[in-house]
């Protein structure tokens, strides 16, 4: 099934260029997060195979770490810091406001594969909490109020494109 | 370009780049540090690059990009030399102003200066910004200085002379010992003083050995290990060597989190032009040293700042810690003699080897020497990084430093420490800040987040939030942490819940007290502190929330209900429009009214009400 399939050869481009090396699993798995979005199932096995690391391990690691997603992620990211100084200024009720707009939980994805939730601990921009990141843009002092506008504008945007 | 082969080179190196530069040239510092990025600052500094390109001045003025300055509050921060005239808050539409102005004229805009909010007074120099005035800045020195993508500002600010005087004047026994008297301890929160640590690595048997810089920082409310990365990555870089060739490694591993990618592009460019210039690589300063650093990204697991943690993240596994019988300087990285130390303490290993063991020893406490440096967050007017020196009482960082309280409210609590920390209350505001000190209140140093609560904080609620986290971060390894956190978790849920008992808060004790004493690693061992020091100094808000099932503080969800105030409701309907349960029922200009069986307590009413009708109670 491999060699020949373009996909497969993207995640042999990565491990050859870590030299089949069995500690650079993690940082093989994060070129896969960052190519994919998440790791899909039939690279993880991939993985295990070509560096002969049992698979357990590989789920071991993929499942162990925060940076890992085994599920598909949607087009836009939304985190929402729940770091401590964002959670005092209420950041949980923007959480909750954005898990209201977008009608799923933390850590899941529209159906339609536009939009992740993520809530994250800490991204270190403390003057600005409660903070909300949506792809790369940030926005600052956030309010559950504030949090439908900036979805409308986003998902205004998606529409245009 | 060359290589630097010997402490003369170097001078020679640093003497020509002071000679073009001349200290009287205007030349406009912006702040690129996350928090100013994140307010615009990338537009501020494109908009002063074009705006000296339309006017022709490329010759007549500078402009660099800067790590942090650490006052995020007031971010985009912008310094203007030679005078250090201080701007705020920077829009790119106030560069053409600022260029001709104050580049060009040396005036001032007064509009974009500091006002001091407890005076009144405008402040025109960033030494004088209350905020920097009562620090100590020794590590974060250059922050603000030197742009972290070029070696040669860090050469011309004196960067690389401790390297060369270590490597070509020192025996690595003699670094060692100077390292050990200056006192200097691990600055990523346990305090283990690091000469001993050194020398212990020195001592192992075995001739590989590796040396780690510890940046993943994973406590949430902190950002000093960022910052520095960010902004003096050459810094940590330097102590890194210098530590290498004191313990015999010729490898070294700098585990970033992978949350910071600024802090792994600078550090990742600082470690190709310490190679270029030599400082890294074979035959350092041709002393026969050979050393090189690799970057490991982390994968974002709170545990993986335990040493043992990281060192099986290094090696490819789960970060999961062992057993510390044996201790990583002995049997580390591959088994082989590790020291590992955070980054903030690498950078400290320079400044002691350029001024002595004694000009270090000389700073601080008694057995807390030097400076600590905090993320000050929270429920405080000025947000930022702040340095100071060991010693210093909270109250002064809190008011003098932090600006007070926001929004003129009452202080709580000071949490420092992290999750691993405890809360602080104010009769201990006088409290000097070190070490011994916050483990005797019942918190710890921590890799220096320092979270400042308000009236409007639940401390219950503030116990839950750590140990969700906790629960969430624990590695699963051993019972006492896995299983004890999660039990504590329960009860104290339960508790703002509403459905606590009054002998919960004994079981949560004993229960604390059992994680504390038996958790295999640093994690668990410190997990029941925000529960053990808010039942020690907040036991009466736990009270009321067991025996009146009511939170003072007006947090606890299904504790509290909305209500609006008949004197202050005018009927304007903008709470009604906005309610996403449609429980709030009114007619226009008359008394609205909430529906606390359709309410779900989200608080959009409240910060829609103009006339502040909308309470908890």
């Amino acid at each position: 099934m491999a060699g020949s399939d373009p996909e497969y050869s993207k995640v042999d481009k990565i491990i050859e260029s870590y030299s089949f090396e069995k500690s650079a699993l993690i940082a093989i798995l994060q070129e896969i997060e960052n190519l994919y979005n998440y790791l899909p199932d039939w690279a993880l096995k991939y993985v295990s195979e070509k560096l002969n690391v049992p698979m357990t391990r590989v789920y071991g690691v993929a499942s162990f770490y925060d940076a890992f997603h085994l599920t598909p992620r949607g087009k836009h990211l939304i985190r929402v810091c729940l770091g401590t100084a964002c959670y005092l200024r209420g950041s949980a009720r923007v959480l909750e406001a954005v898990e209201r707009e977008l009608g799923i939980n933390d850590g899941e994805t529209t159906p339609d594969l536009q939009f992740s939730i993520q809530s994250v601990r800490c991204l270190g921009a403390c003057a600005l909490a409660p903070v909300m990141i949506v792809g790369e843009r940030y926005f600052d002092k956030m309010t559950p109020t504030k949090v439908r506008r900036v979805l409308k504008r986003v998902q205004g945007r998606n529409e245009k494109n | 370009m060359k290589k630097i082969r010997t402490p003369e080179e170097l001078e020679a190196l640093r003497n020509s780049l002071l000679q073009q530069r001349d200290p009287n040239k205007p030349c406009v510092r912006v702040c690129l540090g996350t928090g100013c990025r994140a307010r615009g600052s990338v537009d501020v500094i494109g908009a002063f690059k074009d705006e000296i390109k339309r006017q022709g001045l490329a010759i007549k003025v500078d402009s660099k990009q800067t790590g942090c300055h650490g006052f995020c509050e007031r971010g985009p921060v912008v310094v203007i030399g030679p005078k250090e005239i201080f701007y705020q808050r920077v829009k790119p539409r106030d560069v053409p102003e600022i260029v001709s102005k104050t580049l060009l004229n040396g005036k001032v805009v007064d509009r974009l200066l500091y006002v001091d909010p407890a005076t009144g007074k405008k402040t025109l120099y960033e030494y004088e910004v209350p905020f920097y005035k009562k620090q100590r800045r020794q590590i974060l020195a250059n922050n603000g200085r030197i742009d972290p993508t070029n070696i040669l500002d860090y050469i011309a600010v004196g960067g690389y002379q401790a390297l060369a005087k270590a490597i070509t004047t020192m025996s690595c026994e003699e670094i060692i010992d100077t390292v050990e008297k200056s006192g200097l301890r691990g600055l990523g929160g346990g305090g283990f003083p690091t000469g001993r640590k050194w020398r212990l690595c020195r001592k192992a048997a075995g001739d590989t050995k590796f040396v780690i810089g510890n940046g993943d920082e994973g406590d949430p409310g902190a950002f000093s290990d960022r910052s520095l990365m960010e902004a003096n990555p050459h810094s940590i870089l330097e102590g890194m060597i210098i530590g290498a060739y004191a313990v015999g490694a010729n490898q070294g591993y700098l585990y970033v989190r992978a949350e910071y990618p600024l802090a792994l592009k600078h550090l990742q460019i600082a470690i190709d032009q310490a190679r270029e210039y030599g400082f890294l690589g074979n035959n350092i300063f041709s002393s026969g040293f050979d050393f090189g650093i690799k970057i490991n990204r982390g994968g974002g697991a709170f545990v993986c700042g335990e040493s043992s943690a990281l060192v099986a993240s290094i090696e490819g596994k789960m970060g999961e810690p062992r057993a510390k019988y044996i201790h990583t300087v002995e049997r580390g990285l591959w088994n082989k003699p590790t020291n590992l130390n955070n980054v903030k303490t690498w950078a400290s290993v320079p400044l002691i080897i350029n001024n002595g063991a004694d000009w270090y020893a000389k700073i601080g406490t008694e057995k807390s020497k030097g400076t600590a440096i905090f993320s000050l967050v929270g429920k405080v007017n000025n947000t930022g990084l702040v340095e100071v020196q060991m010693g210093t009482p909270l109250k002064e960082i809190i008011y003098d430093i932090g600006g007070g309280i926001l929004g003129g409210k009452k202080f709580k609590a000071v949490q420092t420490g992290g999750p691993s920390g405890g809360c602080i209350p104010e009769e201990l505001l006088d409290l000097p800040v070190d070490f011994e000190r916050l483990t005797e209140a019942g918190s710890m140093m921590g890799s220096g987040g320092m979270i400042v609560m308000d009236e409007d904080t639940c401390m219950v609620d503030v116990a839950r939030y750590f140990l969700d986290f906790l629960q969430y971060e624990s590695c699963g390894k051993c019972v006492p942490c896995r299983e004890g956190i999660k039990r504590m978790l329960e009860i104290v849920t339960d508790t703002t819940a509403g459905r606590g008992k009054e002998e919960d808060l004994e079981l949560l004790q004993e229960l604390a007290e059992t994680v504390k004493d038996f958790s295999l690693c640093g994690l668990g061992k410190t997990a029941p502190n925000t529960v053990l020091s808010t039942l020690r100094y907040f036991r009466e808000e736990y009270e009321s929330h067991v025996r009146d099932k009511k939170c003072p503080a007006g947090i606890c969800k299904d504790l509290i209900e909305y209500f609006i105030l008949e004197d202050k409701c005018t009927g304007c309907g903008a709470c009604l429009k906005l309610c996403p349960q449609q429980a709030i029922q009114g007619e226009p200009k008359k008394l609205h009214i909430i529906n606390p069986a359709k309410c779900i307590r989200c608080g959009i009413c409240r910060d829609a009400c103009p006339y502040e009708a909308i309470i908890t109670r």
